[in-house]
């Protein structure tokens, strides 16, 4: 989620251009602000990844990096289990998103171009499946996970991960689909388009924007999840569940080593659809 | 080329009737245009038959095939959007041969298509751009194009100039015409703007809370209009509507008499403001003159006759003031008279 806010002030930069320049003084200096906000902690947690034990417990601190070391950095990934976690991480955020987009967007296609019976109740009831507290499903989960095969994999982990991106994955692409105009759809028909040609050629490429930022969503819901990752599985952890576990009886340096790697594929992936994000925010030219 | 029956056409929203028993017949290559005020069904009938909204009951048969039940995209007809409906993540070039390429038409004979398309619109200078860097009208031009490249059998506009400013409005509606006679299309355009209707169209059908009022020749709408909502829905300004009583089958306004075309009764009067005439000698009906508002082209007088408002239009020149009483000459010919408990036109003798 942080690493959103880091894209952000790249779209202060373009509007700035039009602005005086006592207002383009505070806007920069909000964005220092921002960036700082952001990034010094993750700074700080590089620092400590990056700095070997004895880095972690100098006093004062400096500010520049010292003496170095890729080693702790190497040792953790090198602990039993780290790298598997990650996989699995990444298994389960990956499937996240592909459920959550694939059983998402269609709900809320229809919540945007039909009006039908139970529309309202139907958009309140997305949203109650966030208001059930995960802890009292958790025994009832884990017992149907294993009499159905699901527990302790990558893929139970992200059908439970679905269910809490789904709302904002409904509610989101609603919207999305809402602001695509009707017409458009219409004129692909009349040129020649089945319905579900006229939103592959049309709709689809108007909202790619909008589900690349409902795609950021459900990953960073899965990637940061931790109750529901570890009650439902023992050896298969994500990498969230497992570094809980390890982390609590880990010298100092490795916790920072864990929540460094912890941040980088948000990082990474939110770097990877930020092309799209822009397009939202009205920067890119559509 | 096709022609376009609509037959007994209904079309109800819950218990909303938006379209009553509607029946038009548009000829191979004609151009109609469907005018009314807004409410009045006119952009549903086109929705329909573009296949966009089903009809509660009745067919549409373009070309002789019944295509009441079919999807839009086998109806063989193009459309021209309000909002022009030009695909924002497309280039010109793309918009343009949609239809075409949705038809599987091989790259030569896109290009060909898009490039006489684009030339009869004036547009092959922005081929390779995207609609958001295009203006307005030039958006127009595109969804026009665009429908004109599939070189359909019908086209239909749904109040394609409406978001146009009156200026470039007044030049796409001169450049359509001509674009559309050398297509030699069968058109449907809908409309709310009138003198778009007369200036574009072979005939006008008027529609007026689901359904058509009447359907004829501009000239025909304007001068023998078959309702009292023709006569003051068409012409600026509108038709006046005098309330006369006829006794004997003469008719009097003042002290002047006419003959009426029925024998006893109160009847309506239908005048155009420029089918009047001030006499010089103050003869002729008396028309009591309240306001006075110069137009550049002509006079436009405000004032009652037997205490019913009336309009009418007077030469730039004419010596008349506020407070004036001023006699009217009128041609019988060109009256029309309305039955007030109908509100149809009294078929003329």
């Amino acid at each position: 989620m942080t690493a959103i806010t880091t894209e952000r002030p790249q779209a202060g930069k373009n509007r700035s251009m039009t602005l005086p320049a006592a207002r383009r003084f505070l806007l920069w200096t909000g964005i220092v602000v921002l960036l700082a906000w952001v990034l010094v902690p993750i700074y700080f947690v590089a620092l400590g990844a990056f700095g070997g034990r004895l880095g972690v417990f100098r006093w004062p601190k400096s500010i520049w990096p010292s003496n170095l070391a890729i080693e702790p950095m190497m040792q953790f990934l090198t602990i039993e289990g780290v790298f598997n976690a990650l996989v699995n991480s990444l298994i389960a955020a990956g499937l996240t998103v592909l459920f959550s987009i694939a059983l998402g967007a269609p709900a809320g296609y229809a919540l945007a171009r039909y009006t039908f019976r139970g529309q309202n109740a139907y958009r309140l009831l997305v949203l109650l499946t966030r208001a059930f507290p995960l802890a009292i499903l958790a025994l009832p989960l884990t017992v149907s996970f294993i009499r159905l095969g699901l527990y302790d994999t990558p893929f139970g982990v992200s059908l439970i991960h679905t269910v809490l991106a789904l709302p904002f994955a409904a509610l989101v692409t609603q919207s999305l689909f809402m602001g695509i105009p009707r017409e458009y759809e219409e004129a692909a028909w009349v040129f020649g388009c089945t319905r579900l040609q006229a939103f592959m050629r049309v709709v689809l490429p108007l909202a790619l924007p909008g589900l690349a930022a409902t795609a950021i969503f459900a990953f960073v819901i899965s990637w940061n999840e931790v109750f529901a990752a570890s009650i439902l599985t023992v050896r298969e952890r994500t990498l969230t569940a497992y570094l809980l576990r390890i982390l609590a009886e880990s010298p100092l340096h490795y916790r920072f080593a864990g929540g460094f790697i912890l941040i980088i594929p948000s990082v990474l992936f939110i770097f990877a659809v930020r092309r799209y994000l822009f397009a939202v925010w009205g920067i890119a030219s559509k | 080329m096709a022609d376009i029956v609509i037959d007994r056409i209904a079309k109800e929203f819950g218990s909303f009737h938006a379209l009553e028993d509607v029946s038009l017949t548009v000829n191979d290559g004609e151009f109609v245009a469907l005018l009314g005020p807004s409410g009045c069904g006119k952009t549903t009938l086109l929705r329909i038959i573009a296949g966009l909204e089903i009809q509660t009951s009745g067919r549409v048969i373009i070309g002789g095939r019944d295509v009441s039940g079919l999807a839009p995209r086998k109806r063989g007809l193009a459309m021209v959007f309000q909002n022009y409906a030009v695909f924002p993540h497309m280039t010109v070039f793309e918009n343009v041969a949609f239809g075409l390429r949705m038809q599987k038409a091989d790259q030569a004979e896109v290009k060909r298509k898009v490039q006489r398309a684009a030339a009869l619109l004036h547009i092959e200078d922005y081929l390779d751009r995207y609609p958001a860097k295009l203006s307005g009208g030039q958006r127009q031009r595109v969804a026009v194009a665009r429908a004109l490249a599939v070189e359909p059998a019908v086209l239909l506009m749904d109040e394609p100039l409406s978001n146009l400013d009156a200026l470039l409005r007044l030049e796409m509606r001169t450049e359509l015409k001509a674009v559309l006679r050398e297509a030699g299309t069968t058109t449907i355009y809908v409309t709310h703007d009138q003198t778009e209707a007369m200036g574009l169209a072979d005939r006008i059908a008027v529609m007026y809370g689901g359904k058509i009022e009447q359907v004829g020749s501009p000239l025909e709408i304007y001068s023998k209009p078959a309702t009292r909502f023709v006569g003051g829905f068409i012409g600026s300004p509108p038709m006046n509507f005098i309330k006369v009583p006829c006794n004997h089958g003469t008719a009097r306004v003042g002290a002047f008499a006419l003959p009426c075309p029925v024998m006893d009764g109160e009847i309506e009067l239908g005048l155009r403001g420029e089918d009047a005439g001030l006499t010089t000698d103050g003869s002729g009906i008396p028309f009591d003159v309240k306001v006075v508002e110069p137009m550049g082209s002509h006079l436009l007088l405000t004032g009652s006759i037997g205490g019913q408002v009336v309009r009418i239009v007077a030469p730039p020149v004419a010596n008349v003031n506020a407070g004036e009483r001023v006699g009217l000459k009128v041609d019988p010919s060109r009256l029309t008279w309305i039955d007030s408990r109908t509100g149809r036109a009294i078929a003329r003798t």
